[in-house]
């Protein structure tokens, strides 16, 4: 199509989009950077992550926990991912059904399904009551967050291992098997090979939004400063407007470096996972 | 280890997994229409529960939806426009504007919740309206309508039409309205209810940007965690439910019959997103 | 239609894309009005690009000039060229029923509801395809789509035809038939068209000339006969059928299949070893090999009594080598 002559139209099309990221996005991320800068610390409050301890504690954890999260979701929703998108049997629609529509719970409803299983009135501590070894409660602390974020995830790289698994050609599988390799080589040469563009894109996302996650720690009250909640509590609390800049500013860094990352690893049809 | 051990303990663990994805939601339900939890369910079922939720936070509910509507509206009218300059116009700038459009999902909602704070929070009106919830969400979910309307128009045969339709005299206004949007149909229809669900879910912005007269029904919900009975919490969480339930059955049904239309020889294109609610 | 049936003049028309690839160099070429052009070529050669160029898909690059009938229309687009277009993919549109499809640039003209429905059924007629009026487009075949397809190009009484690969996506036996139906039409439109090929066959069938063209350049532009005949290049040769080379003391000799005679060895002015023997109904190809180990191909009867491993004889009239006028000297 001869472009040249629609340019001005295409131009009248973009003017929306472009007149509201600049006012809402764009100029505010400026001005988000500025204040960074302007508290009594200056521009050493982009440091405060590695010189502030308590800032630098919270950030491990957060890196820590994200990155178990990530792997855990990884690894429990290739193995059921790849069993639904392979074998039939009874039930398979109603677990496919189940297994996906936690997608859009948000995070501070995760938060209060986890107490539901693991609060003061949950139900793992009915059950290890019951078997007489006293009350597990774990919502309220690492494990809680822990188990959150991988509620959240699962459903999330379910979707991408079985989009993945049915655009893989099975006769690569049945190619492999007819040249002698056993079950295992052809899920660690051709399935696995198959499936990373898709794991990397949905394990960065798992990452990034496990990095940023606030609903569901908030729900918890969890006692741990996980880096949005460290953000959260020196804004409200401590009105240390510019700390909170400067973190959330880092935060977003490291989450766009690992999608980023992803997608230049992925290449571009994953990309739009994100 | 034989082949059907290894299939045994795969469904095992999937079964495990969809244990663990659906217990928390059928105790949480239960809970809801329970006399008393701690009791358990032979203290007998109510509805009185819902009804104390509908009491108190029904206002919530239909400022969630009149967000989540205004929000849909929104971003039709800037994300349509914005997929089809990008679908044809495939050029370095467009990928930077793509990339641009994908940072509000990759920044946590809590910088651009500041990063709006720090900018507008000193309009009085502006900031304590409904609006300015509502601009957060359209910010949020902007990304997603945009992607899932480009994945339609950045199809080779949506080339094909529009050329077709030029080659019959069709000029470019007349194009898009006749040819291009009608065929986009369901994208823009996937989008819509990706931005409606979202918005109906959305709290990480919503929580730094509402105040106590512009509650939504997320904001409202981790109100209730904090300060009410289990009951009243898992009667609202069982109204969020039956809100966005439907939505997401609709949308994996759309998902699936788009899924099955395309073409399997087809280059890879900018897939459709899947939602991404906040964590 | 002839009276008044448009001339194509292309000038120095290139085409440069934006990321430096040459699709097209600068050439000529003029199509007379009533006639069929095919532009014949591999993938790649720039065949689909030029006829976007006549269509005004795309611009040529600085210099550039496309005229109608004398009238320059370079500066103008597709939409305002009143050609007719057949795309590879047909690119029917799914929102709307065949009716509405072909109906679909009179209603863009904006003339009278009376007319659009009466030259609607008029091309419905005339290409058989009004019991399909209603049908939407994903329920008809592949053959019926290229029906809907031509209708509705030509329903707006273009200037010029052009047709893109318009039978590529069919299978072998539908893709004769419509090949023959598509003469007749162009024969009866006596419309200007330019048709875009890979197939040879169906090049030689449709064109009054062909246009042979490889990597952005015109290699040769004749009549069917000429080009098969009298190839201007090497590439033209096996391009648009069979060569054998054979070697002699007089240089080297181009045959097509149907003219090499196979005979007793003594008899032949050169000597080949049968390899392989293909029976194809109407006849047998015969593949051989050379005294100087060149592989020659040749058609037999169907009947034909030789076995692979037999020694022939190669014979063939004075006038059937193909005459290339830079083959000899690089030969």
């Amino acid at each position: 199509m001869r472009l040249s002559r629609d340019a001005h139209r295409l131009i009248l099309l973009a003017l929306p989009v472009s007149v509201f990221a600049l006012a809402f996005f764009l100029v505010p991320l400026a001005r988000l950077a500025i204040v960074a800068g302007q508290g009594p610390k200056g521009i050493a409050a982009y440091a405060s992550i590695v010189t502030e301890p308590r800032h630098f504690e919270s950030m491990l954890v957060t890196l820590g926990l994200a990155l178990a999260v990530t792997l855990t979701a990884l690894g429990l929703a290739t193995v059921a991912g790849l069993f639904l998108s392979r074998h039939q049997f009874p039930g398979r629609q109603l677990a496919i059904a189940v297994l996906t529509l936690p997608l859009a719970f948000p995070g501070v409803v995760v938060g209060f399904l986890v107490i539901m299983l693991g609060g003061r009135q949950g139900l793992i501590g009915a059950i290890t009551q019951a078997l007489g070894g006293g009350k597990v409660v774990f919502a309220y602390s690492l494990a809680g967050l822990f188990v959150g974020y991988l509620y959240f995830s699962i459903p999330r790289v379910i979707l991408t291992v079985m989009a993945s698994a049915e655009k893989l050609d099975p006769a690569l599988e049945e190619a492999a098997r007819s040249l002698g390799a056993s079950p295992l080589r052809v899920l660690k040469d051709v399935t696995l090979p198959g499936l990373a563009p898709g794991l990397t894109a949905a394990g960065a996302i798992c990452f990034a939004t496990a990095m940023g996650a606030f609903g569901t720690a908030f729900s918890l009250a969890a006692n741990i400063d996980v880096l949005p909640m460290t953000i959260y509590t020196e804004f409200t609390l401590n009105a240390n407007i510019a700390a909170a800049a400067s973190l959330s500013l880092v935060l977003g860094a490291v989450t766009w470096s690992a999608l980023f990352l992803a997608r230049s690893l992925a290449g571009a049809p994953a990309a739009a996972a994100v | 280890m034989g082949r059907t051990t290894v299939r045994l303990i795969q469904y095992a663990l999937t079964l495990l997994v969809g244990l663990f994805m659906v217990v928390p939601v059928v105790m949480s339900i239960l809970a809801g229409v329970t006399q008393n939890f701690f009791v358990g369910l032979k203290s007998g079922l109510t509805l009185h529960w819902v009804g104390e939720v509908w009491r108190l936070y029904s206002e919530t509910i239909a400022l969630s939806m009149l967000i989540a509507i205004c929000c849909v509206a929104l971003t039709l009218a800037i994300g349509v426009p914005c997929a089809y300059v990008l679908a044809k116009r495939p050029g370095r700038i467009a990928r930077a504007v793509e990339e641009v459009l994908t940072l509000p999902v990759a920044i946590p909602g809590l910088a651009l919740a500041l990063a709006l704070i720090i900018t507008w929070g000193g309009f009085r009106d502006f900031r304590t309206s409904w609006a300015f919830i509502l601009v957060g969400h359209v910010l949020y979910t902007l990304p997603f309508m945009t992607r899932s309307v480009l994945s339609v128009l950045a199809a080779s045969e949506m080339r094909d039409l529009e050329e077709g339709a030029a080659s019959l005299g069709a000029g470019f206004w007349t194009r898009l309205v006749t040819v291009v949007l009608p065929n986009a149909k369901g994208g823009i229809l996937a989008g819509a209810l990706m931005v409606l669900t979202l918005s109906v879910g959305e709290f990480n912005l919503t929580w730094m940007l509402h105040t106590p007269e512009t509650k939504t029904l997320p904001v409202g919900l981790a109100d209730s965690y904090a300060s009410m009975r289990l009951e009243i919490a898992s009667a609202y969480t069982l109204v969020f439910f039956v809100m966005i339930v439907p939505l997401l059955v609709a949308m994996q049904a759309m998902s699936r019959t788009r899924r099955r239309a395309a073409h399997p020889e087809e280059e890879p294109l900018p897939c459709a997103p899947t939602p991404q609610p906040s964590n | 239609m002839r009276a008044d049936a448009t001339t194509i003049e292309l000038n120095r028309c290139g085409k440069t894309f934006a990321d430096g690839t040459r699709a097209l160099e600068p050439l000529d070429l003029t199509v007379a009005a009533g006639e069929t052009v095919v532009l014949l070529g591999p993938s790649g050669c720039g065949k689909t690009t030029l006829l976007r160029l006549i269509a005004g898909l795309e611009a040529p690059d600085a210099g550039g000039r496309v005229r109608f009938n004398g009238e320059d229309v370079t500066g103008l687009p597709i939409e305002r060229r009143a050609v007719g277009m057949v795309f590879q993919s047909y690119a029917l549109f799914p929102n709307m029923s065949v009716r509405e499809n072909i109906a679909y640039g009179l209603r863009v003209r904006k003339l009278d509801k009376g007319e659009i429905a009466a030259r609607t059924r008029e091309m419905l007629e005339m290409m058989q395809i009004g019991q399909l009026a209603e049908r939407r487009v994903h329920q008809l075949s592949g053959g019926q789509r290229q029906r809907v397809a031509l209708a509705r190009a030509i329903a707006v009484r273009p200037r010029v035809l052009l047709l893109d690969e318009p039978l590529a996506a069919l299978d072998a036996v539908l893709r004769d038939r419509l090949r023959v139906e598509i003469d007749a039409l162009l024969r009866r439109l006596a419309i200007t068209a330019v048709y875009v090929t890979h197939d040879q066959a169906e090049a030689m069938m449709l064109g009054d000339r062909i246009v042979v063209m490889s990597a952005g350049q015109v290699e040769q532009a004749g009549t069917p006969r000429e080009i098969y005949r009298n190839p201007a290049t090497p590439f033209v040769a096996d391009f648009v059928g069979t060569v054998s080379r054979i070697a002699t003391a007089a240089g080297v000799v181009l045959l097509r299949p149907e003219d090499i005679r196979l005979c007793e060895v003594a008899a032949g002015r050169a000597a080949a070893t049968v390899e392989t023997l293909h029976f194809l109904g109407g006849r047998c190809q015969v593949g051989l090999i050379g005294g100087d180990g060149a592989r020659l191909i040749a058609d037999a009867p169907p009947d034909t009594p030789l076995k692979p491993g037999a020694r022939v004889g190669i014979a063939w009239d004075d006038a059937a080598p193909l005459r290339l006028p830079l083959m000899e000297a690089a030969q």
